[in-house]
C-alpha cells in the first residue's frame, strides 16, 4: 500500500498548492451556473425546472477542466517514466491518481451544489437530490475522463482532444443523473431506478476506466 | 549478478535505431555507452529500463533478485528530473523514496541522501527555486535513497559543476564497490577507471 499512499498524498498536495488547479473546477462551475439566470431570464418556474440539468452540465464540464493535466504533467517532467518503473501495478496507480483527482475536483463540486441551487431557484430538498446524484455520478465522469487523459498524454493541446473524446461517453451518466434528480424533485418516476443505474455506471467506469487508461499509458510510452 | 543483452534490436517511428547489439556487464562493472548524437544511446538505456519495447533480441539478468524484473531493479536517471516545483526538496525525494522503495523511508536515509549530494540544508525549499544543477543533484539523491542494483544514467554529468561531477563519480565508485551495475550514456570521459566502453554506430 505504501507506494500508492505516497502517490495519493503527493497528488493531493500538488492539487492544493499554488498552480495545482484544485479550485479551478469549482470556480468554473460557479461562473457557468451564475451566468445561466442572466441568459435565461428571471422566470423562477423555468429556472427550477431546468436547474438540475444546468447543474449537471456545469459539473460535467468543470470536472473535465483540469483532467488533461492528470498524466500530461507527469509525462512532461519525466515522472511518468519512474511511475512506470515503480513495480506497482499501473492500474492501481491510475485508480489512486483518479481518486485523488476526484477528491480535489469532483467532491468540491458536490459540496457547493446547495449554494448554487439558490441561483437556480431550487429548494433545499431539490438541491440535496442534485447533490446526491452528483456524488454518485461524478466518479463516473472522472473514471471515464482518465481514459481520455491517458490517450492524450503526449499531446500539447491534449485538453481539447480530451473533451471531444470523453464528452460523448458521458452521455449516459448525464441522462441518468438528471433523470434521477428530476425523479426526486418532480416525480412521478421512482427515484431509485435511475439512481441505481447511475451508481452502476460509476462502478462500471471505475473498472473499465482504470484498465483502459493503464493500457493506453503503456502503449503511449513507445 | 550479470546483465546481458544479445542481438538487441529496436525500431522507433519506423526507423531502425540499432540492431544486433550485444553487451554484457557484471556486478561491480560500469558500461559507458558512447557514440554520436542520435545513435541510440538514450534508447538503449530506456530499453534496459523497460520503457521502450525491444523489437528483437533478449535482455537477461542473472544472479539478481528473481522476484523482480530488470525494470524493478533499475534506477533510471534521464534528461528530465521528475521533480514537482511546488513540492519542497524533501517532499520530492521522500515521495520517490516511498514510491520506488515500497516502504515509508527513514528520515535519516533521506537526510543522508540529501547531504551526500550537497542539498542537506535546502530540504524545506520548494523545488521551483533550485538551479538546473541543483535539480540534477536532487535526482541523483533518488539513487541513494532507494537501493536498486542497476543504475541507468543518461548523461549524468550534464548541468553539474566540477565539484558535483567529482562527487557523482565518487558515488558511482561506491555503488560499483558494493557490487552494483552502472550503464551510463556519455560523451566525455567520466573518470571511472576500468569501465568498459560500448561504442554505438562505430561499425555501421
Amino acid at each position: 500500500m505504501s507506494p500508492l499512499a505516497a502517490i495519493f498524498v503527493r497528488d493531493l498536495r500538488l492539487a492544493i498548492r499554488v498552480g495545482g488547479g484544485g479550485g479551478i473546477g469549482v470556480l468554473f462551475f460557479l461562473i457557468v451556473v451564475v451566468l445561466m439566470p442572466f441568459a435565461i431570464g428571471p422566470d423562477l418556474a423555468l429556472l427550477a425546472r431546468i436547474g438540475p440539468a444546468i447543474l449537471w452540465l456545469g459539473a460535467l464540464l468543470a470536472s473535465l477542466l483540469t483532467l488533461d493535466r492528470l498524466f500530461a504533467a507527469d509525462h512532461e517532467d519525466g515522472s511518468l517514466d519512474l511511475i512506470l518503473m515503480g513495480g506497482t501495478p499501473l492500474e492501481l496507480t491510475v485508480a489512486v491518481k483518479a481518486l485523488a483527482h476526484w477528491l480535489t475536483t469532483g467532491l468540491p463540486l458536490v459540496i457547493v451544489v446547495p449554494l448554487l441551487g439558490l441561483f437556480m431557484n431550487l429548494d433545499g430538498r431539490a438541491s440535496a437530490a442534485v447533490a446526491l446524484t452528483l456524488l454518485a455520478g461524478t466518479p463516473a465522469l472522472t473514471f471515464i475522463g482518465v481514459i481520455g487523459a491517458s490517450l492524450s498524454v503526449a499531446l500539447r493541446r491534449g485538453g481539447l482532444l480530451l473533451a471531444v473524446l470523453v464528452l460523448p461517453l458521458t452521455v449516459p451518466v448525464l441522462i441518468f443523473g438528471v433523470s434521477a434528480s428530476n425523479a426526486a424533485i418532480i416525480g412521478p418516476l421512482p427515484f431509485g431506478t435511475p439512481f441505481t443505474i447511475l451508481c452502476a455506471l460509476s462502478l462500471v467506469s471505475l473498472v473499465i476506466g482504470i484498465f483502459a487508461a493503464a493500457a493506453a499509458l503503456r502503449h503511449g510510452m513507445e | 549478478m550479470r546483465l546481458e543483452g544479445s542481438g538487441l534490436a529496436c525500431i522507433r517511428g519506423g526507423r531502425e535505431v540499432f540492431a544486433g547489439l550485444d553487451f554484457s556487464v557484471g556486478g561491480g562493472e560500469a558500461l559507458l555507452i558512447t557514440g554520436r548524437n542520435g545513435v541510440g544511446k538514450s534508447t538503449l538505456l530506456r530499453v534496459i529500463a523497460g520503457l521502450v519495447r525491444l523489437t528483437g533480441g533478449e535482455l537477461t539478468l542473472s544472479g539478481g533478485d528473481g522476484e523482480n524484473t530488470v525494470t524493478e531493479q533499475s534506477h533510471y536517471l534521464g534528461h528530465l528530473d521528475a521533480l514537482k516545483p511546488s513540492l519542497t526538496v524533501g517532499e520530492n525525494l521522500r515521495f520517490w523514496a516511498q514510491y520506488l522503495g515500497g516502504a515509508k523511508p527513514a528520515a535519516e536515509g533521506i537526510d543522508a541522501a540529501l547531504t551526500a549530494v550537497g542539498l542537506g540544508t535546502l530540504a524545506d525549499l520548494p523545488a521551483a527555486y533550485l538551479s538546473a544543477g541543483q535539480r540534477r543533484r536532487l535526482s541523483i539523491a533518488r539513487l541513494l535513497a532507494v537501493k536498486r542494483p542497476i543504475w541507468l544514467l543518461d548523461e549524468p554529468t550534464a548541468a553539474l559543476d566540477r565539484e558535483a561531477q567529482d562527487s557523482l563519480v565518487d558515488l558511482m565508485r561506491r555503488h560499483l564497490a558494493s557490487g552494483g551495475i552502472i550503464a551510463a550514456a556519455t560523451h566525455g570521459p567520466i573518470g571511472l577507471d576500468g569501465a568498459r566502453e560500448l561504442r554505438l554506430g562505430a561499425d555501421a
